[in-house]
């Protein structure tokens, strides 16, 4: 067993400053590490999980059961958590580096990527994120205004996420009515006009970033055919040695579901998913709101797995009433921390903060605000063991005096500040209530939407 | 629907696919893995970073694979859970290569 910090043998106070998967695991493996800590994670909503609770799909509830391995950490002896603090506003890390021995940022990437286009602003275009976050009742977007009224939807980016929101707009209300979605979006979506959802990827099919599992779901939907030209698929002589490849199994597997789509013959159902390749977003057209989005035609060139497309100056226009963007995500700048706008990211090595090539002590990442949106829940958790084995080999040089007094010097400024922190048996309380709403309407759950409605329970 | 470890793994053992699984659901023996399908949350983050391709969805297995699902199911319930990656089995690079990755 390691010595705490200082002479008092005190354990290591670690703050981690968001409470998804990476924080977690982060968690996890400090408390692995056999060293003394005392973790206190820091959460700018009251309710814990991160894109657990709120990106994760509502008609995916298996994948919800890692909330499982996250309740057990946070009963762990040695462990509290503070929700309903924003870091950077109610606390700054300076203030949190005074009071911890280390800080781990796991706040994630929650902002999304520009296309950079004309028309990207106008009424009707929207990011993946505000749809989602809408959907999953989180509350920066309660109270977001989609207009479901036209046939047609365009979504650009061919990821899980944009496939997240495709289903969620081909399914039938009766298939998302006994999930956890949040009860004004089905409200919305039983209204839906939208019978035809084009998902548009700037290369080809061998390209798109599907999970096999995801694509797959597209041939399951209750009331929706999935549809594709069979003239897409042909692939050029770089894809074709791409998917041939050993090591690229699941790219292979993508293409063959896809034939798989392009073979069936022409449904009945009442709504149909188009995927649509090689193409990009030149313009969004409308007045005061979206009425057609202008694609260019792409080809693609370079070498097997490092193929990029490039526009022909060959467009084609599509009428729709809504857009989603879903090509990736950004993190957002800390005040007082390193940031790389490029990348959206905290600059890091092995996930020690650095500047300038220098390591900014006590201050690490983990998880998508490390490496960017890229990767599963799963991804997080060998990320975050690396994370803290940088942190356990600092330990002994970060503070040789010991003595931090963790949250216990951060409360009375917090109630200067008027924050209210919510603690995890509050959390509890929410979560009982939650999904006592839940079983009134045969869902496993009801979310609170409102941070007022998840304080005012606990008031 | 679970996720199953098949006859590849066998003497090799890498554990990449450990360390990404975001529940602990992996069990060992001296020869491979398994997979706990009771605990498995079906997320597939193991599937891509096997370096020999041991790992499928059940919906993936070819036929003549579908053994193991049972086996999966049976084996991991006595054995110890693989939590942290392993040193790789000796001779597991020789094997990797002899299945022709
Ligand atoms: C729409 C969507 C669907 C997805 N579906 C799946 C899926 O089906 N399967 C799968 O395996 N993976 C899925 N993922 C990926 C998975 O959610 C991510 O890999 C994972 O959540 C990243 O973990 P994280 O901890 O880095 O970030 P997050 O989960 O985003 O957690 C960050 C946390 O930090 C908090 N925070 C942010 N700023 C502050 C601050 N200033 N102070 C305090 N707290 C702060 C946030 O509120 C949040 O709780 C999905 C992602 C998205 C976006
Ligand atoms: S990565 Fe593949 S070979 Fe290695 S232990 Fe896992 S299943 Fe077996
Ligand atoms: S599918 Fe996910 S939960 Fe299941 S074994 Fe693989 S990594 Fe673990």
């Amino acid at each position: 067993m390691a010595e705490g910090s200082g002479a008092s043998g005190a354990p290591w106070q670690v703050a981690i400053v968001g409470s998804g998967p990476s924080g977690f695991y982060a968690a996890e493996a400090l408390f692995k590490s056999g060293l003394p800590v005392q973790i206190s994670m820091l959460e700018r909503l009251p309710v814990p999980y991160g894109l657990v609770r709120s990106g994760v799909a509502p008609d995916h509830a298996k994948l919800k059961q890692v909330i499982d391995v996250y309740s057990r950490i946070a009963e762990m002896p040695g462990f509290e958590y503070y929700g309903n603090i924003r870091v950077g506003n109610d606390v700054s890390v300076g203030e949190l580096c005074e009071a911890y021995d280390a800080v781990i940022l796991a706040c994630g990437a929650e902002a999304d990527k520009p296309l950079g286009i004309d028309g990207e602003s106008l009424a009707g275009s929207h990011t993946a994120t505000e749809f989602v976050g809408w959907y999953n009742g989180h509350p920066d977007f309660r109270d977001r205004v989609f207009d479901l009224s036209h046939e047609r939807a365009v979504i650009i980016g061919q990821g899980n996420v944009a496939a997240d929101v495709a289903r969620i707009l081909a399914r039938s209300p009766q298939e998302l009515a006994h999930t956890d979605i949040a009860e004004h979006a089905l409200e919305v979506l039983r209204t839906s006009k939208v019978r035809e959802i084009f998902v548009v990827g700037r290369r080809g099919p061998a390209q798109a970033k599907f999970t096999s599992k995801e694509l797959k779901e597209f041939g399951e939907l209750e009331e929706c055919d999935a549809s594709i030209d069979p003239a897409e698929l042909a692939l050029n002589e770089a894809s074709a040695a791409e998917i041939a490849g050993a090591g690229n199994a699941g790219a292979k597997r993508i293409v063959e579901i896809f034939s798989g789509f392009a073979a069936r013959p022409p449904g009945k159902a009442r709504r149909r998913v188009v995927f649509t390749f090689q193409k990009s977003p030149a313009r969004i057209e409308g007045d005061s709101r979206v009425r057609n989005i202008v694609l260019e035609h792409n080809v693609l060139s370079g070498a097997p797995m490092n193929q990029s497309a490039r526009g022909t100056g060959k467009f084609m226009s599509l009428e729709t009433g809504l857009v989603f963007r879903s090509i990736g995500y950004r993190g957002i700048a800390m005040p007082g921390v390193p940031f790389d706008p490029r990348s959206g990211t905290i600059p890091n090595l092995a996930g020690r903060v650095v500047a300038e090539g220098q390591s900014v002590p006590q201050i690490y990442v983990a998880g998508w605000i490390k490496r960017g949106p890229t990767g599963i829940i799963g991804t997080n958790r060998a990320d975050s063991v690396a994370t803290v084995a940088s942190l356990v080999a600092d330990l002994p040089k970060l503070s040789a005096a010991g003595g931090k007094s963790g949250f216990a010097s951060l409360r009375s400024l917090l109630h200067g500040r008027g924050t209210r922190p919510v603690s995890f048996s509050d959390w509890k309380r929410i979560d009982a209530a939650e999904v006592a709403r839940g079983a009134n309407l045969g869902k496993p759950r009801e979310k609170f939407t409102y941070v007022r409605e998840m304080l005012a329970l606990l008031a | 629907m679970t996720t199953v470890v098949t006859d590849n793994c066998q003497g090799c053992r890498f554990t990449d696919c450990v360390a990404v699984c975001p529940v602990e659901c992996f069990h060992y023996d001296g020869e491979m893995l398994y997979i706990d399908p009771d605990v498995c949350i079906d997320c597939s983050a193991c599937i891509p970073e096997c370096p020999v391709q041991a790992i499928f969805e059940e919906d993936d297995l070819p036929d003549d694979k579908r053994e193991w699902i049972e086996i999966n199911a049976t084996r991991s319930k006595g054995l110890p859970v693989c939590s942290e990656q392993m040193d790789p089995l000796p001779g597991a690079e020789e094997r990797k290569s002899a299945l022709g990755f």
